[in-house]
């Protein structure tokens, strides 16, 4: 049996290996390649990069030339959101719709999942004729006799919810005043006044700092507009269109494994079917709505096909750090700031996946 | 097992205690819904076939949405004279990167789920990771490596690279699947005589045929679609067709019925593989949330 | 007799050594792949393209020829598909490139190219071709590095003559013009002054507002670093820039070029200002004639000025199949190439021996423009790759994308300022 262990190891090694070379060996390389100024006159020359230190990534958050970075980490949070809760929202609601004994269930699950199965260039493509502002669906509503629709969809420049990343300072002071005066408040009314006395002095510290000092000066940000870029409600339908399917099937997976006895029982208790939904099959469906939501926020951090298709590289009202990367460093050729972009990528994903995969594989009993 | 009120046969009772006018309603309510829902869903498609069956000068604004006045294939033909290099060389580069990275798949699952050793607690995270990085993360040392081992712009280095980055969703799958088996099995093998091969091939791998289902169509599908190893470690001769398809979306002069049908190909094989293998598309897909 | 034996034995030999000759010519006929890298995709180019690899078949059976073209406007993807490859260490055969800048900057100071000097005299080019042009394609020791196959202009303002009669306008001589007199006129007409497409046209109507605005010799300074891009003068191009933007359709990120001449050929827009590949799409695609059913001016403020772009083809170290890319290559520099290929494009033809008088081949407007080009001032094009470096036009792209957004002066100056502070040294190395 110990020689059959050291087999068993054995065959999975050279998986391992290439694992290690390919995930993180190269992201190592990437890593260096993003603290040098590698670029391409350099290497066609043969020439070696020299170690600039975090330069490019000060670049990217400080440079006037990489407004495009800043503009994409915008737009990376409000498609990230708006994407995540039109995929929760439309997937419950399609899983529960589905689960009332429906006739016809498999056609309608298939309809629903369809594009799952499809390529996002495929998607991108078909969404963009959708989308063009003087046919597509502007037009749906004059095959009935209504007016046109005028909105300009994924080249529309409107922007709304004007905000700053350098006001990102600002913000954090105040949430952190927020939590101050709460926890003073919230010490106070438990009567230990020691406590609320601190809370309140740190209230107190943390006001004069919004008032008199410049929480925004901690922001290492440059000042530059930025907002919701109404475009990317286009990019939000289309993804939306492809993925809430994904999380119907999830959904609709868990509502299967809730047991009727449950749901019954809760029913004899007297609860209404809205309250045995709120109740009962909400909080047993929260799990998955937390795969869910990694799932998908992984996936619209990391998004590029989708974007690139519609947006064909020089929209920035739906650009996105994916793009950025492949044009700073297959276009501009600047390899150096185009590794930081992946870096910063990596990061954000990171953040979001590892935890998960962390509690996921601890959580798992029977393996 | 019927959650709302139902007017069906199986919970008569329930139908009897109930207003009947509010349950019919309510039933109608939600075919309704579905029903306007699958529209919404299927939009997109009966643009996609009516425009592609129309002629380009019956491609226009005023009409988009009617149906063509005369069905024609000219667009598929011009789609397809335009992207079948591209659609033989996805077709080369899927079904050898799906075979091999399902057998890798299969015995690193069995490995990690039958044969734990010490260590395999940490190493196996490590290897999931590989399928949730953005791949600009190793795509510059990417092009690089494959550039001084020959293989880059080459649809052998596409293969490569999508086994590679294949293998941790493959070995999940095959990991999960395989815990599902009875150690009992193996270990009446093993009284048996069977060595590490012996098992996995007369005990684990029969069994193994509907893992083997839902990983290639897992990966096949994944492959097919895939767009940005495509786009950066190709040459033009060597493009996939998703490539090929954002590039005609891409070129001058735009014939939407031309790209409509392009695109229409493109999502055919996959489609294809959905309709006819839904079941084990599904079980692929929640795979992906590593428990499922 | 004598000699008549000689004379057979001599015709003999002479027969025989005609026939190895030829035996070894045919030898000499290169074969294999020859793959042609470039992005012409569409309208004429695309045909010009093909009746030159057509004619190229009939020269040279052999030889198979992969057409790689990659499609995306002026070429933006491609560049991105060849420098991968370039970098992967996997050249094609021959490559399109603009002349000037992105030639000298990148591949020919990463000594990738080979130089053409030999295949120049042996043709007999270095008379054929003129010397500016000359000049932009080679280095400071006389090495030539590509052949190139024709001239565009960039700064062409289209119309269609009928249109501006009856909406009672005339063409605009300078940008203030443009501004305060045809284009509030127009507007009130309801017509949109100038059509305009995505970002790189932008970029290239902003490189001839630039050129109207400065004139030559400050817009030359721009690229040898004599003009202050933070300067009063450069403050009034970006504000020029905007008002001639504010005068322009605003769905213009989701048209193409084609989109945009389209839209004056429907008569939904009077002006595009585009490079003279459009002449072919009025021509060719829309069957307009020139000076009737569709006419031209130099772009405002640019009368007398010849804003030149030209597509070249090199030769990159290490090319599979050397021999069949030299036989193309000379195929290509020839006066018939040209006059196969610039008909179709709809472009002048860069060999001075071609037929540009023949009426039948070159139509109005390229005579017009063959008068201007050899009797103008001369500036290359930014927007295509003439004037500046890669490093600087392609964040160029974003600049001018964030100024057509916010239409704010200052930081779109400042950025550019910075821009070319920082790239245009790397490309005059």
């Amino acid at each position: 049996m110990n020689r059959d262990r050291v087999t068993a190891i054995l065959m999975l090694t050279p998986s391992v290996i290439l694992l290690a070379i390919f995930v993180y060996g190269f992201i190592a390389w990437t890593g260096y390649t993003s603290v040098t100024d590698s670029n391409l006159r350099q290497q066609l020359r043969g020439e070696t990069a020299e170690v600039v230190g975090l330069k490019n990534y000060e670049d990217l958050f400080t440079g006037l030339l990489n407004k495009r970075f800043r503009v994409d980490m915008t737009n990376t949070v409000f498609f990230t959101i708006l994407f995540i809760v039109a995929c929760l929202g439309v997937g419950i609601l399609l899983a529960i719709l589905l689960d009332q004994k429906i006739k016809g269930e498999s056609v309608f699950r298939t309809i629903f999942l369809f594009p799952m199965a499809l390529s996002f260039v495929v998607t991108g493509v078909a969404w963009k004729w959708l989308f063009n502002p003087t046919s597509g669906i502007n037009v749906l509503p004059t095959v009935i006799g209504l007016p046109a629709g005028q909105f300009q969809w994924f080249i529309s420049e409107d922007r709304w919810l004007p905000f700053n990343w350098h006001d990102l300072g600002f913000y954090i002071a105040l949430i952190l005043l927020g939590m101050a005066l709460l926890f003073t408040l919230w010490q106070w009314s438990k009567k230990r006044s020691q406590w609320a006395a601190f809370g309140a002095a740190l209230t107190l510290l943390l006001l004069a700092w919004v008032t008199l000092g410049d929480p925004r000066s901690i922001t290492p940000i440059r000042e530059d507009g930025h907002g919701f870029n109404v475009a990317l409600i286009a990019l939000v339908v289309a993804a939306g269109w492809q993925m809430s399917g994904y999380t119907m099937a999830m959904y609709l997976a868990g509502l299967r494994g809730i047991s009727e006895d449950l749901r019954e029982a809760a029913r004899v208790d007297g609860c209404s079917e809205l309250q045995v939904y709120r109740r009962i099959i909400f909080p047993l469906l929260q799990p998955i709505t937390l795969s869910a939501m990694i799932i998908l926020g992984h996936i619209s951090l990391k998004i590029f096909d989708l974007a690139y298709t519609m947006g064909g590289g020089n929209n920035l009202f739906i650009d996105m750090p994916g793009i950025n990367m492949f044009f700073t460093t297959f276009r501009a050729s600047e390899f150096g700031r185009g590794a930081a972009i992946a870096v910063i990528m990596l990061i954000m994903v990171a953040v979001v996946i590892v935890p998960y995969l962390y509690t996921q594989l601890r959580s798992e009993t029977h393996l | 097992m019927s959650t709302t009120v139902s007017p069906s046969q199986s919970v008569p009772a329930q139908t009897a205690a109930a207003p009947l006018s509010g349950v019919r309603v309510s039933r109608a309510l939600i075919y309704a819904a579905l029903v306007i829902f699958a529209a919404l869903f299927l939009i997109p498609v009966y643009m996609v076939l009516v425009t592609s069956f129309k002629s380009i000068d019956q491609v226009s604004i005023s009409t988009m949405w009617n149906l063509p006045t005369s069905f024609t294939l000219e667009s598929f033909q011009r789609a397809l004279e335009k992207l079948l290099p591209n659609l033989i060389n996805s077709l080369l580069l899927v079904v050898p990167a799906t075979v091999l990275s399902a057998a890798l798949g299969s015995m690193n699952g069995y490995v990690l789920s039958k044969w734990r050793f010490r260590g395999a607690n940490i190493i196996f995270p490590l290897m999931l990771f590989g399928m949730f990085i953005p791949y600009q993360a190793i795509l510059i040392p990417l092009v690089q490596f494959l550039q001084t081992i020959g293989l880059y712009g080459s649809i052998g280095g596409l293969i490569l690279v999508h086994v590679v980055y294949g293998l941790p969703i493959t070995t999940l799958i095959f990991r999960n699947y395989y815990a599902e088996v009875p150690d009992e099995m193996i270990e009446a093998g093993a009284i048996d005589g069977a060595g590490f091969f012996g098992l996995y091939w007369w005990v684990v791998l029969p069994i193994s045929l509907p893992g083997f289902v839902v990983v290639i169509i897992w990966q096949f599908t994944q492959i097919w679609n895939e767009f940005l190893f495509g786009v950066t470690i190709t040459n033009t001769a060597s493009q996939p067709i998703t490539v090929a398809l954002q590039n005609l979306s891409g070129s001058q002069i735009v014939e939407w019925n031309v790209q409509m049908a392009g695109a229409f190909l493109t999502a055919l094989p996959t489609l294809l593989v959905y309709i006819l293998l839904g079941r084990y598309f599904i079980r692929g897909l929640l795979a992906g949330s590593v428990k499922g | 007799m004598r000699s008549s034996k000689w004379f057979i034995l001599v015709a003999a030999l002479a027969l025989m050594l005609g026939v190895f000759a030829l035996a070894s010519a045919q030898d000499a006929q290169p074969s294999g792949d020859l793959e042609i890298f470039s992005w012409w995709t569409g309208g004429g180019e695309e045909a010009g393209l093909n009746a030159l690899i057509e004619k190229f078949k009939e020269m040279y059976p052999d030889v198979n020829v992969i057409n790689s073209a990659v499609a995306g406007g002026s070429g933006v993807n491609a560049r991105a598909v060849l420098q991968t490859r370039m970098l992967g260490g996997d050249p094609p055969g021959t490559f399109q490139v603009h002349a000037g800048a992105e030639l000298n900057t990148l591949w020919v100071a990463a000594d990738k190219m080979e130089p053409l000097n030999d295949l120049y005299e042996q043709n007999g080019w270095m008379e054929q071709y003129p010397q500016g042009l000359l000049d932009l394609i080679s280095d400071d020791e006389g090495n030539i590095y590509s052949v190139p196959v024709n001239i565009h202009r960039s700064n062409v303002l289209w119309y269609i003559p009928a249109n501006l009669e009856e909406w009672g306008v005339t063409v605009p001589a300078t940008w203030d013009e443009f501004i305060n007199e045809t284009c509030p006129k127009l507007q009130e007409a309801g017509v949109t002054p100038l059509a305009v497409g995505e970002t790189w046209t932008q970029v290239h109507l902003w490189e001839n507002v630039a050129l109207g605005v400065l004139g030559p010799e400050k817009y030359n300074g721009l690229w040898d670093g004599t003009t202050d891009w933070a300067g009063e003068d450069m403050t009034q191009v970006w504000e020029t820039f905007g008002k001639v933007l504010d005068c322009a359709n605003e769905d213009m990120n989701a048209l193409t070029w084609q989109d945009a001449s389209r839209m004056v050929i429907e008569g939904k827009a009077a002006f595009n200002v585009m490079g003279d590949w459009a002449a072919g799409y009025f021509l060719v695609d829309n069957s307009l004639e020139p000076e009737t059913g569709f006419g031209w001016a130099p772009a405002p403020g640019t009368e007398g000025v010849f804003n030149m772009l030209s597509d070249t083809f090199g030769l990159p170290k290490d090319a599979p199949n050397r021999d069949a890319v030299v036989a193309w290559l000379s195929f290509l520099g020839s006066a018939e190439a040209q006059d196969i290929f610039n008909p179709l494009k709809g472009s002048l033809p860069a060999n001075t021996e071609a037929q540009i008088d023949d009426s039948e081949l070159y139509n109005a407007y390229f005579q017009n423009a063959y008068e201007d080009w050899t009797s103008n001032t001369i500036v290359g094009s930014l927007a295509h790759g003439a004037v500046a470096p890669q490093e600087f036009s392609s964040p160029f792209n974003d600049v001018i994308a964030g100024f057509q957004e916010s239409r704010d002066v200052a930081t779109a100056q400042a950025t550019a300022a910075e821009l070319a502070a920082t790239t245009m040294t790397a490309g005059s190395e």
